[in-house]
C-alpha cells in the first residue's frame, strides 16, 4: 500500500515541478513582452517615447535579441551596449520607416553557460535577428547555436576570432552568419605596430602590459609582437595581469628598469586609468599608446584627465568628434542615461543601424522565417557599405570580419586631437 | 634597491589587507561566523566616500567619517536582519546567508550607482619621499597607509584590552554561555563587533581606493577573499594575527609578482598559506583550542 | 505476486526509504522530461538547462558526501570540476579523429575526468584531512584557487605530431591543422558539443549508488559518528582516516566527472569559470537541500539552477531578487517556528497514514 501511495506522491511532486517549469517559461516570456514593445497594440514600456512609429508598424516588428553581461564584473560593457542599442531602436522606430524593431537584451553574466541559456530564452521569445553577445567567450559559445538555427547575428564588440570561426587556430570554418561590428583583434595589433614603427620619434623601446585572460587584449598583443619583430620595433618588457587585478606597480617598475620609453596598453580603459595613475605616482614618464578599448577614459567619473595628457590611441570612435552623427548620439545618450557613451555603445548603435539598413535594402518583412532573413542579411552585409559612428565606408567580408580604418588621436588638454596617420 | 621598493609596496598592500582582515577576524572571534559580505560592505564604504568627496565636495576627514558611519550602520542592520535570525542555526547556513548578502550588496550597488567604473580621487597628496639620493622613492600614500594600519591596530588592541566593552567582547569570544551568565548582553556585543568591523572596513576602502582607484560594484570581492586568507594565515580570531597575516600576504604577493611570475602570484600566495597551515594548523598566532567532548 | 509486494515493501523499508526516493525522483524526472521533449512541449531554454542541471547535481552530490556525511567543509569543489572539465575536453578533442562514436568519446572523457580529479583529490586529501574545521575549509579554498591559477597558465596543443605542452608562456608551435586544446586563460574553444542529458542522468544515478553504498556501509556509519563527535568516536576505537580519504576522493571524482560532462556541453570553456564563486554555488545547493540529504540536494539543485532563469523577466532586478530569495530561504528553513510547522505537518501525514493502515 505504501508503495502505491508513494508512487502517487512522487509523481505528483515531479508533475508539480515540471508544471512549475512550464508555467515558468510562460512567465518569463510574457514578462519580457511587457517590458519591450508588444507587436500590435501599444508602444513599449521601456522605449516609451515613440508614438509616431505606430503608423508604419503594419508589417510587424523584427524581434531583435542580444545578450551581454548586465550584472557582475563586466556589467559596464553589457549595459553600454544595451543602452545604445535601445537608443538606436527607439530612433529607428520613431522615424517610422519600413523596418521596426522590438528589442530584448538578456543577461549572460559574461559566462558561456548563461549565454547559452540567454540565447535559448531569446529563441523562445521568437528572436529573428540578433546582436549576438557583447563579450567574446560567451560569443564563441553561442555562435554554433546561431549557425544551427540560421539566425543572423552581428556582435557589437565580441572581437575574438573564435566568435566568427569555428576553428580559430587555423581561421577556418567561418560560421558565415555571425558578423562583427568591431575590429578583429589582430587588425588592431598590426595597425598599432605600423603606427609605432613609422613614428620612431615617440620612442623606440616598447613595454607592453596586457590582460592575458582577455581574448581582446591577448589577440592584439600576439599580433602586435609578431608584427613588431618584422618592423624592427624593440619590445623590451612584457607584463600581464588577469581578472580584477589592479596593482601594476611591479609591472611598471620592471618596465621602467628595462628602459622602456613607450608603454603599449592593448587593454580597456578602467585598468588603463589605474596604470596611468600608478605610473604618475611613481614618477615614471613614458609615452602611452592605446587601442580602441582606451576610449572612454576621459569620461570616467572622477578621472583626472591630466593623467591622460599625451596619450596616443587608435580608435574608430571618439565621443568628442565634431560630426553631427556623433554629436547627436552623444547628446541623446547622455540625456537618456546620464553618462558619456564609450566605444561599446558606439559599436552597438552602429550594429543596430547596420541591421536596419540591410533589412531595408533587402526589403525584408518580419513575417519571413529566420533562415530567409539570415540569408538576405548575409547577402546584404557582404555587399553593402555602411557609414556610422565608428567609421565610414565600412564593409564586411564573407567571414563576417569588418573592415574599417582606425584613426590615431592624441589627448591634448583633455580632448582628442587627430594626428596624421 | 628594487627589492626595498617592492617590499614597501608589499607592506602598503598588506596594510590594506590587514585592516580588512581585522574586521573578518573580530566578527569570527565573537560571532563565530565567516562574514563573506565583509568585502562588499567595504565596497559600499568606498562609494559613500567617493560621493562625499566628489559630489558633495566634502574635505577628506569628514568624508571618511561619513563612510565609516554608513558602513557601521550597514553592518549593524545586516547583522540584525540577516544574521541574528540564524543565531541558533548551523554555521553553514550563516555562511550561505552571508554569501546572499554579498550578492545583494553587489547587485544593489550596481542598480544604485551603475556598473561604470568610477575613479576614486586620492585622499593623500601626490608626491614621494626620496631616499638614497633618489634611488628609492616612497609615495606619501604608502607611508600614510602603513601608519594608519598601525594606528588602527593599536587602537583596536587598546579597546579590546582596556575597556569594559572590550572585556565583554573577549568574554563572548571565550564562552558565550558563560558570558550570558555573567550578565553580558551577547546580542549587543555582537552588534558592536559588527559596527566596529564594518567601520574599520570603510577606512580600508578609502586607503585601497586611493592606491587602486577603480571603483566598481565588484571591488570588494577579491580583497575580501585575500583578507579572509590573511585572517586565517595569522590565526583567525586573533587581532595581532590578522595584522601579521595581512602584512605577510601583501609582501608575499608583491615579491612573487616581482621575482617569480605575475601570472602565478595567486597560486604562490595560496601555496604559502597551505604550507603554514600544515606546520601550524591554527595559523601563525592562533591559539590551540583543546576540544571538549 | 507476493514476492513482488514484499520486494517493494523492502524498498520502502524505513532504513532504505530515502535511498529509494532519491532514485525514483531522478528516474521519474527523466521520464517526464523525455516525454515533454518528445512531444515538443519543452521550451528551448529548459532544454538548454538539462545537461548543466545534471552536472551541478553530480558535483553537489559529491560535495554532500564530503560536507554532509564526513562533515568536512570543502570550498574547492570547483577546482576538481575544472580538472575534469579540461581533461574531458582534451580527451575528446584528441580522440576526435580516432573515435567517431560520440557516446563512447563522451564516456571516455568522463572516466578520464573522474580519474584525474580523483588523483588530485588523493594528493590534496593527504594534507587537507590533517586539518580541521575552518582551517580545512580555507585549505580546500586555497587548492581550488591554485588549480584555477595553474590551468590559467597551461597551454596544451594537439597536431599531427602529438601533444605539445607549455606553461606560463604560450610556446605552442602547431603544425597547420593543429588545435590548441587549452589556450591558457582563454581556455578551450571550438569544442564539439557531445554531452547528452541521458548520460547526465546515468551519471546522477551512478553517483547516488556510490554515495549510498558508502553511507550505509560500516565505515560510512563510522564517518558519520566521527562527524557528530570526533573525540567520542575515537575514544571507542573508531579510526576513519582511510574512509574519510575515500569519501574525499570520491567526492573529487564525482566533481571531475561532472566537469567533463559540463565541458563537453559548451563549445567554449574558460578556467575562470571554475572559481571560488562556483564552489560556493555548489555548496549552496548542498546546504539548502540539507546536509547528508541526497534527495534534498537533487531538489535544491533543480530549484536553484532554474531560479535565476525564471527571474529573467525581472530584467535589471534579477540578481538582486535572487539574492533576497536566497537569504529568505536560509532564514526560513532555519526558523524554529517554520520547522515546528513542518514537523507537525509531517506528523499529521504519518499519523493519517497509520490510521489508514490500521483501518485496512
Amino acid at each position: 500500500m505504501n508503495f502505491e501511495k508513494f508512487m502517487k506522491g512522487g509523481l505528483a511532486a515531479v508533475m508539480a515541478m515540471s508544471l512549475a517549469a512550464c508555467s515558468g517559461s510562460g512567465n518569463a516570456s510574457s514578462s519580457t513582452n511587457t517590458t519591450t514593445t508588444t507587436t500590435t497594440t501599444t508602444e513599449s514600456g521601456s522605449t516609451g517615447t515613440d508614438t509616431t512609429a505606430s503608423t508604419a508598424a503594419a508589417g510587424g516588428k523584427f524581434k531583435l535579441g542580444g545578450s551581454g553581461p548586465l550584472s557582475g564584473g563586466a556589467a559596464v560593457y553589457g549595459n553600454a551596449v544595451k543602452n545604445a542599442a535601445q537608443l538606436a531602436v527607439d530612433e529607428i522606430n520613431a522615424k517610422g520607416g519600413a523596418v521596426q524593431f522590438e528589442f530584448n537584451m538578456q543577461d549572460d553574466e559574461h559566462d558561456a553557460e548563461k549565454a547559452v541559456n540567454a540565447y535559448n530564452a531569446l529563441k523562445d521569445w521568437g528572436m529573428q535577428v540578433s546582436l549576438c553577445t557583447v563579450t567574446s567567450s560567451p560569443g564563441a559559445a553561442v555562435a554554433p547555436l546561431y549557425k544551427e538555427d540560421s539566425t543572423f547575428a552581428i556582435t557589437p564588440s565580441g572581437s575574438s576570432l573564435a566568435v566568427v570561426f569555428e576553428d580559430s587556430d587555423n581561421m577556418t570554418g567561418a560560421y558565415g552568419n555571425i558578423f562583427q561590428m568591431c575590429f578583429t583583434d589582430p587588425n588592431q595589433g598590426v595597425a598599432s605596430a605600423d603606427y609605432l614603427s613609422s613614428h620612431k620619434d615617440l620612442g623606440s623601446k616598447v613595454a607592453v602590459i596586457y590582460k592575458n585572460d582577455d581574448n581582446y587584449s591577448t589577440g592584439i598583443y600576439n599580433k602586435f609582437v609578431a608584427e613588431a619583430a618584422e618592423k624592427g620595433l624593440e619590445v623590451v618588457y612584457t607584463g600581464t595581469f588577469a581578472g580584477e587585478d589592479n596593482d601594476f606597480n611591479v609591472q611598471l617598475t620592471q618596465a621602467q628598469s628595462a628602459g622602456a620609453d613607450i608603454l603599449f596598453l592593448p587593454i580597456y580603459y578602467q585598468p588603463a586609468s589605474t596604470i596611468l595613475k600608478q605610473a604618475n605616482d611613481m614618477g615614471y614618464k613614458v609615452s602611452v599608446f592605446g587601442v580602441d578599448g582606451m576610449d572612454g577614459i576621459l569620461s570616467m567619473e572622477g578621472f583626472d584627465t591630466k593623467l591622460a595628457e599625451g596619450v596616443y590611441l587608435l580608435t574608430p570612435f571618439s565621443a568628442d568628434a565634431s560630426d553631427d552623427l556623433t554629436k547627436n548620439f552623444v547628446a541623446n545618450y547622455q540625456s537618456k542615461y546620464g553618462e558619456v557613451p564609450n566605444q561599446f555603445a558606439a559599436d552597438a548603435y552602429d550594429a543596430v543601424y547596420a541591421i536596419a539598413q540591410a533589412l531595408e535594402a533587402a526589403g525584408m518583412t518580419s513575417d519571413k522565417s529566420n533562415a530567409d532573413i539570415c540569408s538576405a542579411l548575409v547577402g546584404q552585409f557582404t555587399s553593402m557599405t555602411f557609414n556610422g559612428l565608428t567609421g565610414s565606408d565600412v564593409t564586411w567580408n564573407a567571414n563576417g570580419e569588418v573592415s574599417k580604418a582606425p584613426k590615431a588621436v592624441v589627448i591634448q588638454n583633455g580632448v582628442y586631437v587627430g594626428v596624421e596617420g | 634597491m628594487a627589492f626595498l621598493s617592492y617590499l614597501i609596496n608589499g607592506l602598503s598592500l598588506g596594510s590594506v589587507y590587514a585592516i580588512i582582515a581585522l574586521g573578518y577576524t573580530m566578527v569570527y572571534g565573537i560571532a563565530k561566523m565567516l562574514n563573506f559580505a565583509h568585502g562588499d560592505i567595504m565596497m559600499v564604504g568606498a562609494y559613500v566616500a567617493f560621493f562625499a568627496l566628489n559630489s558633495f565636495g566634502l574635505p577628506v576627514i569628514p568624508s571618511v567619517l561619513l563612510a565609516m558611519l554608513a558602513c557601521t550602520v550597514l553592518g549593524v542592520v545586516i547583522e540584525r536582519l540577516a544574521y541574528r535570525p540564524l543565531r541558533q542555526a548551523p554555521s553553514l547556513a550563516v555562511l550561505i546567508t552571508a554569501i546572499g548578502v554579498s550578492y545583494f550588496l553587489q547587485n544593489g550597488a550596481q542598480l544604485l550607482w551603475s556598473s561604470s567604473t568610477k575613479v576614486f580621487p586620492s585622499v593623500v597628496p601626490a608626491g614621494s619621499v626620496q631616499l638614497f639620493g633618489g634611488q628609492l622613492s616612497i609615495s606619501y600614500l604608502t607611508i600614510v597607509t602603513i601608519l594608519i594600519c598601525i594606528a588602527v591596530m593599536i587602537c583596536l588592541t587598546l579597546f579590546i584590552n582596556r575597556t569594559r566593552t572590550g572585556k565583554a567582547m573577549r568574554a563572548c569570544a571565550e564562552d558565550k554561555g558563560a558570558a550570558v551568565l555573567m550578565g553580558i548582553n551577547v546580542d549587543r556585543i555582537i552588534s558592536i563587533t559588527f559596527a566596529i568591523g564594518s567601520g574599520i572596513a570603510a577606512i580600508a576602502a578609502v586607503l585601497l581606493c586611493s592606491t587602486y582607484p577603480s571603483l566598481s560594484p565588484t571591488l570588494g570581492s577579491m580583497p575580501g577573499i585575500k583578507a579572509f586568507t590573511a585572517a586565517v594565515f595569522g590565526g583567525i580570531g586573533s587581532i595581532p594575527g590578522a595584522f601579521l597575516g595581512g602584512l605577510l600576504l601583501g609582501v608575499i604577493e608583491i615579491l612573487s609578482k616581482a621575482y617569480i611570475s605575475t601570472q602565478l602570484s595567486d597560486a604562490i600566495v595560496f601555496a604559502v598559506l597551505i604550507i603554514v597551515l600544515l606546520i601550524k594548523p591554527t595559523g601563525l598566532l592562533g591559539r590551540k583550542i583543546s576540544e571538549k567532548v | 505476486m507476493k514476492k513482488i509486494k514484499s520486494f517493494f515493501r523492502a524498498l520502502f523499508d524505513r532504513k532504505v526509504r530515502s535511498r529509494t526516493i532519491s532514485f525514483l525522483i531522478v528516474i521519474l524526472g527523466y521520464i517526464v522530461v523525455e516525454i515533454l521533449l518528445k512531444s515538443g512541449n519543452l521550451s528551448s531554454m529548459f532544454q538548454s538547462l538539462l545537461v548543466p542541471v545534471t552536472c551541478y547535481m553530480v558535483a553537489a552530490l559529491g560535495l554532500n558526501l564530503n560536507v554532509g556525511v564526513s562533515g568536512e567543509l570543502n570550498l574547492g569543489q570547483a577546482g576538481f570540476m575544472s580538472l575534469g572539465a579540461f581533461m574531458g575536453v582534451c580527451v575528446s578533442g584528441a580522440l576526435a579523429p580516432v573515435v567517431s562514436n560520440t557516446l563512447l568519446r563522451l564516456l571516455l572523457a568522463i572516466v578520464c575526468g573522474a580519474l584525474i580529479a580523483s588523483v588530485f583529490g588523493f594528493l590534496i586529501g593527504v594534507p587537507v584531512l590533517k586539518l580541521q574545521g575552518d582551517y580545512l575549509a580555507i585549505v580546500t579554498l586555497a587548492f581550488g584557487e591554485i588549480i584555477k591559477s595553474l590551468i590559467n597558465n597551461l597551454y596544451i596543443g594537439f597536431d599531427a605530431n602529438g601533444f605539445q605542452f607549455s606553461f606560463v608562456e604560450n610556446k605552442l608551435k602547431l603544425a597547420p591543422g593543429g588545435k590548441a586544446l587549452i589556450n591558457g586563460p582563454m581556455g578551450a574553444t571550438g569544442t564539439q558539443r557531445i554531452a547528452t542529458f541521458t548520460v547526465g542522468i546515468i551519471l546522477v544515478l551512478a553517483a547516488l549508488i556510490v554515495i549510498y553504498n558508502i553511507m550505509y556501509s560500516r565505515s560510512g556509519r563510522a564517518i558519520q559518528a566521527c562527524r557528530d563527535n570526533r573525540i567520542a568516536a575515537e575514544s571507542v576505537g573508531i579510526h576513519v582516516a582511510n574512509t574519510k580519504m575515500l569519501a574525499f576522493v570520491i567526492s573529487a571524482a564525482l566533481a571531475g566527472a561532472a566537469g567533463a560532462l559540463y565541458g563537453l556541453n559548451y563549445s567554449t570553456l574558460v578556467p575562470a569559470k571554475f572559481d571560488f564563486n562556483l564552489s560556493i554555488l555548489i555548496l549552496v545547493y548542498v546546504v539548502l537541500g540539507g546536509l547528508g540529504n541526497m534527495t534534498g540536494t537533487i531538489i535544491s539543485t533543480i530549484i536553484l539552477v532554474l531560479l535565476p532563469e525564471l527571474l529573467r523577466g525581472l530584467q535589471d532586478y534579477r540578481m538582486l531578487i535572487y539574492a533576497i530569495v536566497l537569504i529568505l530561504m536560509m532564514i526560513l528553513s532555519n526558523n524554529a517556528k517554520v520547522r515546528e510547522f513542518a514537523e507537525s505537518m509531517k506528523q499529521k501525514l504519518t499519523s493519517r497514514k497509520r490510521e489508514e493502515a490500521a483501518n485496512e
